[in-house]
């Protein structure tokens, strides 16, 4: 059979968004964690939620290219939702989950509308100023989120009604894999999707973009309100797991650490969030183990090296130097 | 009323002199530098440790910490961000995070994370009242106005009647045609930077009675650094300057007024105007 380019292209698509054993073996294993290392549950739990956060901002950051400096607005927008509708409404918390889903959806296609004109800076700053007025309104309005004492007194019921949440973790760490599971394949499906690539095309080349018919605003509109979407679920799970929400999921230090993690592993590839999230918690417990004060020092340290050495080429050392 | 105006302005003053540096590198390079913040918060604990442990008249700090920042700035500038000019935002705005981060940590480490307190020479510290204490100025507000606005003076004048001032200019809107043109570009991005780093430095050392002065004061102001810069353009200094000027007495009005509110006021004022226009409140169409 004769290979036309068109069909070549093709199947290397199609190649790409096949399942390889790797990551089936990769996922039995993060699964089974939380169960052979009971004591380490916890830490599993953090590591899925932060993951999901920055598989978040992999869609905004990596796939449509946007540099966002205020993506923890959408994780503690999420994590205050689902907490406050566990404390008013019900305490279920797969209900809970959806319901912080759908509002920060409803969030991000409003902030959509801000980051579609200007300059990265201009992005920069909406971004990070969306972040800060959510800061400062969680702050103010200390009847509805009990201000900088953080909401206290979230109580959970059994997930499903049977499984309780535990002072070990396993349910909430099995919980919380699930979501960033099942959140994961909607998104590696979606960034396969002709839709995916046409938001790449955007990030790679707009003017070109348009020019072949894509309706450039419309498209990065939609991955933002995608992006969202997963970061409120994250916050949603972050409370939801510690029963407590609390200021400082808006800071400005959230989104700047998911932006490392982001980095770490990779930027615009789904692995890089997750292993990236891993690394970067692995990386905190044994500097913050050393010197707990001064641990940003280290990580800034990091930061520079990181960049001046060339993203890319971090772990490969015998291409340091070069161009 | 009109008390609150004039400490707007005192407010607004400054943070133009702190913020200045970062327009100007940001038009001239295109480069987002999260880390300006870093050489005030250099330019204030120089003073503060000058004052309490030399005892070192404020005058003279004044120009010192002007000199030493920016020759920190100037060295930064030729061993580090120079590397960083051509490379994508992200990698910029990583990389004067972390430059920040470190900052902090550092400062932390030497000086203690406790606020640091500067006494003010006597003769800056009265206060006269005007129309029956319808306009009271702080005598230090005062000196700081001036300053301020003497520095502006002359910067407009370096800018728009120097040979420095208009190749600058040729740089920052065409940096390749300018270098085609015989203009050492280099030179002239290490002074700009360089300048940038001791005004900023300048303005930390003044400003650190009014904004406090901690570690964490790169990461503290660092959102109104920026706001000044985007809201004022990056194109002429005057945008910046109203910018400053605006988001100076909004802030002071704000909290006076609607206390309940904080900063709120002067986030969502941003967000506005940024919808309305995104390249800055006074920047010309077509600017970079």
């Amino acid at each position: 059979m004769k290979v036309t380019p068109s069909s070549h292209f093709q199947s290397q698509l199609l190649q790409a968004s096949r399942w390889k054993w790797q990551e089936w073996v990769g996922w039995i294993l993060v699964f089974a964690a939380p169960w052979a290392l009971p004591s380490h549950a916890l830490i599993v739990n953090e590591m899925a939620i932060v993951a999901l956060f920055a598989l978040s901002l992999d869609l905004v950051l990596g796939y449509a290219g946007i540099v966002s400096l205020g993506h923890a607005a959408f994780l503690g927008f999420g994590a205050y939702a689902s907490a406050l509708f566990a404390k008013h409404v019900m305490p279920d918390p797969v209900i809970g989950l959806v319901w912080g889903m759908a509002l920060t959806t409803l969030l991000g296609a409003l902030c959509s509308a801000t980051i579609l004109r200007g300059s990265d800076l201009t992005r920069l700053m909406v971004t990070l100023g969306m972040a800060l007025i959510l800061l400062e309104l969680a702050n103010k309005l200390d009847w509805l989120t009990g201000g900088s004492d953080g909401l206290q007194g979230v109580l959970m019921a059994p997930l499903f009604g049977r499984f309780e949440f535990d002072l070990m973790g396993q349910t909430a760490a099995t919980y919380s894999l699930t979501v960033l599971f099942l959140l994961f394949l909607a998104v590696r499906h979606w960034v396969h999707s002709p839709m995916g690539a046409t938001v790449k095309a955007i990030r790679d080349n707009r003017l070109r973009a348009s020019a072949i018919g894509i309706h450039a605003n419309a498209k990065l509109a939609v991955v933002y309100t995608v992006a969202a979407c997963l970061a409120g679920a994250a916050g949603a799970l972050m409370a939801q797991t510690t029963g407590f929400a609390s200021l400082d999921v808006f800071a400005l230090d959230r989104s700047a650490d998911v932006m490392l993690m982001l980095v770490i592993g990779g930027v615009g590839w789904l692995y890089g969030g997750l292993l990236g999230a891993v690394a970067f918690k692995f990386m905190h417990d044994f500097i913050s183990s050393i010197t707990p004060q001064y641990w940003t020092f280290w990580i800034g340290l990091f930061l520079v090296v990181l960049v001046l050495v060339g993203r890319d080429k971090l772990f490969k050392p015998w291409k340091w130097g070069r161009p | 009323m009109l008390t609150i105006l004039f400490d707007g302005i005192a407010y607004g003053m400054l943070l133009f002199i702190l913020a200045v540096g970062l327009a100007v590198t940001m038009g001239l390079m295109n480069f987002i530098n999260l880390a300006h913040g870093a050489f005030a918060m250099a330019g204030g604990y120089l003073t503060v440790v000058l004052m309490q442990r030399l005892d070192v008249p404020f005058l003279i700090c004044l120009p010192v910490s002007f000199v030493v920042t920016g020759l920190m700035g100037a060295f930064l500038e030729r061993t580090l961000y120079r590397r960083m000019y051509q490379k994508p935002h992200l990698d910029q705005v990583l990389f004067s995070i972390g430059l920040a981060f470190m900052a902090v940590s550092s400062v932390d480490y030497v000086m203690g994370s406790q606020q640091q307190i500067m006494q003010l020479p006597e003769w800056l510290k009265g206060r006269t009242e005007w129309w029956d204490g319808a306009l009271g100025m702080g005598h230090y507000r005062l000196f700081i106005i001036a300053v301020c606005a003497a520095l502006t003076v002359a910067l407009q004048f370096v800018l728009s009647s120097t040979r420095f001032g208009s190749q600058l200019r040729a740089s920052v809107d065409d940096s390749r045609v300018a270098a085609g043109l015989g203009i050492n570009v280099n030179l002239i991005f290490a002074l700009t930077f360089a300048v940038g780093s001791g005004l900023a430095g300048l303005g930390g050392a003044l400003g650190a009675e009014v904004l406090g002065l901690d570690p964490t004061f790169p990461l503290k102001f660092m959102v109104y650094f920026l706001i000044v810069v985007a809201v004022g353009g990056t194109t002429s200094i005057t945008g910046p300057l109203l910018a400053a000027l605006l988001l100076g007495i909004a802030d002071v009005a704000g909290k006076y007024y609607v206390p309940k509110l904080g900063a709120f006021i002067v986030y969502a004022l941003m967000l506005l105007i940024l919808l309305w226009r995104p390249q800055g409140l006074f920047s010309r169409q077509g600017g970079k």
